[in-house]
């Protein structure tokens, strides 16, 4: 199975084509068996791998590589160093235990997901469209993870970019609908323009794209730490992750990806797509090492996006804009855990994240569903008992977001906080900052929790009468995101409390490096009074969301007014859009103005004036036809008209004259043969 | 003998008054004729000038011209009765459908 890797993102590839070819003739449940089953298939080749993978004998330290063949033979290319050396981009496979956890998140969750939307798009419109993106999206997200050099991987990272778009842009007859798929792919695009600058800059650093020789390179000790190369590719590298991943500046288009469906948000911008940054930083994990004003970047990046993010949640009432702002927020902490050198806690909580964001994410879809549309939070409440499969999944998810005790948020986040105090990278300030994030991040989820499902209703009355439970095509995949929420932490029970890690065990052999920070100075009762510290927070925040949500509702709204100004700064989120706006979009859109401008004044004006002349040049042929040459023979056509004036005259019809002419012939004969003779 | 020069100017007057007959007269069988008129002087013309001569040339030439004459005339009345069915008059001067 492992031989035939490449299988895996294939399968996806060709529910994509037959949907996109043949879809509108498909009957619906040809295009679910298609759509759904092929995703199932590739789940069921991908857990076959691993398995295989894990057998594999200890010597290969769990890597598989399979290099299908030369994509692009580049030859001999000189380095900056001086040096020639082949660059040659493969497209290959590497399946190895970073990529194993990747992998079988994104079919997993993802294949959980396909099963959810037979439910939640049965009634929409554009039914195999959809699933073909989210096909397409598989297949590009699977060639993400599996590719064995940067390059593979970017044509992975642009593919679901696309998919993005597309799949934002699903109703795209709204306006706001498809303005959002463009910001989408426009502010992505800012990121792989930085992406790739870093693969170039890595190309001709390293005199190769592949994971495993830059790695290697890397490790030797050939590069000195802090060179300016090494940061600059990080940098670059960063820039394109925080594309991707939402991280400060370039988030602004996650909350307003928003518009398309909301699998679609569950999928990509919570579980899979927007954790590809986070991957790529952790794949590039050897190279950060080297640069520590990178991971300083990373880091400080990650950890004021977790709070800045959280601080707009805060204030949200859509519902998905809540969960949206919480993904970046979380995303930071993953950020923030990659650059204090924790590349395994990060990556461990992008799998448990996967987990309860897509929960909430589907939960908040069901609910949505539930409310025939309604996405307004000020307008819910007291759902508990309405839809209680929903309800009562929705309640592990945001345990375990908020990191509550053994839910796997808990073990994540922890280990994240933990590894902020105590690495030499990290800094007391940096786990400050995560530490009041899981505060508030504790309190806005619960706030979303009670808001819908708790209190007095808010619903409308015309509204309230569809509530209904969702079907259990929907229910299943949220019963069993749920298990994950609830299991997928003690992988990664940490050492501190009996347990072995084996999630970070798991993930040694890639990020190698960090073995030199795993050891600290600390104590493990340090590690202990922390974990106790983030459990008070966030019961804090739940305990406040609990008085202000169902206790005392009144409250949220006095503190709001009393705060009036920051209130509404923060609800318009801190007006960082406008700001873009003005500073980017609107400069380019008059750039875009001067250009069209110059393209209708000078260019068509070029060619319309070249119309204008040829045109001209007929008139000017057509006058000297119509003056000059029909003149010439209307002129000798007069001058014989006008010659035969005279003669006409004698033609008179008088038959008398004809005879006095006949007269006169004769006479002038007789006259002429008398003169000459 | 009668001198030759006075059948010449015989001639020569009768043919000046046909011709002046066919140039002027109005009705068309006066003009015809006027032309039998020309064609005997030319007659008379040819006799007297073959007696001039002594030469017979000139007599049977006159005779070829009498019969072409009597055609001729034969013709001509043929012509004026067709002409006089369509426009109902012998008068040269009301034959002018050609006239612009």
């Amino acid at each position: 199975m492992l031989d035939y890797i490449w299988l895996i993102p294939i399968f996806p590839l060709l529910g994509a084509a037959t949907q996109l070819f043949l879809g509108w003739r498909l009957s619906k449940n040809a295009v679910t068996a298609v759509s759904v089953g092929l995703p199932g298939v590739a789940l069921l080749w991908a857990l076959g791998c691993v398995v295989q993978l894990l057998g594999l004998p200890e010597g290969s330290h769990h890597v598989f590589v399979k290099t299908l063949y030369t994509w692009l033979p580049l030859g001999p290319l000189r380095l900056t160093g001086g040096s020639l050396a082949n660059l040659n981009v493969h497209v290959g496979f590497q399946l190895d235990p970073l990529s194993t956890v990747m992998l079988l998140v994104v079919t997993g969750v993802g294949f959980l997901i396909h099963v959810y939307s037979i439910g939640y798009m049965a009634h929409e419109g554009g039914y195999y469209r959809f699933f073909g993106y989210m096909n397409l999206f598989m297949f590009s997200m699977l060639i993400l993870v599996l590719a064995n050099n940067y390059l593979m991987m970017f044509v992975g990272w642009e593919g679901v970019g696309l998919c993005s778009y597309l799949l934002i842009g699903f109703y795209f007859q709204r306006r706001s609908a498809s303005d959002a798929g463009k910001k989408a792919f426009v502010v992505n695009r800012i990121g792989d323009a930085g992406f790739l600058l870093g693969v170039m800059l890595m190309a001709v650093t390293f005199g190769s794209v592949d994971f495993r020789e830059v790695t290697a390179q890397a490790l030797s000790g050939r590069i000195p730490v802090g060179s300016t190369v090494i940061v600059t590719i990080c940098i670059l590298l960063f820039i394109g992750a925080s594309g991707k991943s939402a991280q400060i500046p370039l988030y602004t288009w996650l909350p307003d990806a928003m518009e398309g469906p909301t699998p679609v948000s569950a999928l990509i911008h919570a579980a899979t797509m927007v954790t590809a940054g986070v991957y790529m930083v952790s794949r590039s994990n050897a190279l950060f090492i080297l640069a520590p004003t990178a991971m300083a970047l990373v880091a400080g990046i990650g950890a004021a996006t977790a709070i800045y993010a959280a601080s707009i949640g805060l204030v949200q009432n859509d519902i998905k804009r809540v969960l949206a702002y919480s993904t970046i927020s979380q995303l930071g902490y993953m950020f923030l855990a990659c650059g204090v050198g924790a590349f395994g806690a990060g990556i461990f909580h992008l799998m448990t994240h996967a987990f309860f964001k897509a929960l909430l994410f589907l939960g908040a879809g069901s609910v949505i569903h539930a409310m025939s549309g309604e996405q307004d939070m000020r307008k819910m409440g007291a759902l508990w008992s309405r839809i209680p499969t929903t309800a009562k999944t929705m309640l592990v998810a945001t345990l375990a977001i908020s990191g509550a005790p053994l839910f796997a948020g808990f073990f994540s986040k922890d280990e994240i906080l933990w590894k902020a105090f105590s690495s030499p990278y990290g800094s007391k300030l940096l786990w400050l900052i995560g530490f009041a994030t899981a505060g508030l991040t504790a309190f806005y989820m619960f706030r979303l929790f009670f808001m819908t499902f708790a209190g007095k209703s808010r619903v409308p009355h015309e509204v309230e009468h569809h509530i209904h439970e969702s079907p259990k095509v929907m229910t299943i995949p949220l019963i069993c995101l749920a298990l994950g929420a609830l299991a997928a932490g003690y992988v990664g029970w940490p050492k501190m409390l009996g347990g072995s890690n084996h999630f970070e065990h798991f993930l040694e052999p890639v990020f190698e490096n960090s073995k030199a920070l795993a050891g600290s100075e600390y104590a493990w009762s340090v590690e202990f009074g922390l974990m106790l510290l983030s459990v008070a927070i966030a019961t804090l925040g739940f305990l406040v969301a609990y008085f202000w949500y169902v206790r005392r509702p009144e409250v949220p709204e006095h503190v709001a007014a009393k705060a009036g100004p920051l209130y509404k700064l923060v609800l318009n989120k801190y007006h960082v859009d406008e700001l873009y706006d003005a500073l980017f979009v609107n400069r380019a859109k008059d750039l875009g103005s001067v250009f069209a401008a110059f393209d209708l004044g000078v260019i068509d004006g070029g060619v319309n004036g070249a119309g204008w002349l040829t045109r001209m040049s007929g008139e000017l042929s057509r006058w000297w036809d119509t003056w000059i040459i029909d003149g010439l023979l209307n002129v000798l056509a007069f001058v014989v008209k006008v010659m035969s004036y005279p003669v006409r005259v004698i033609q008179t019809g008088v038959v008398e004259n004809y005879a006095w002419l006949i007269t006169l012939g004769v006479v002038i004969f007789m006259v002429y043969y008398f003169v000459h003779f | 003998m009668i001198p030759t020069s006075y059948y010449i100017l015989l001639g020569s007057g009768l043919f000046t008054i046909g011709v002046i007959g066919v140039l002027t007269r109005r009705n068309v069988l006066i003009i015809l004729m006027s032309i039998e008129l020309i064609l005997n002087a030319v007659n008379i013309n040819l006799v007297a000038l073959s007696q001039h001569f002594r030469s017979v040339d000139g007599q049977i030439f006159a005779i070829f011209v009498i019969t072409d004459a009597a055609a001729e005339a034969a013709v001509g009345l043929g012509l004026i009765i067709a002409l006089f069915r369509n426009k109902e008059t012998v008068n040269a001067d009301e034959i002018d459908l050609l006239k612009w």
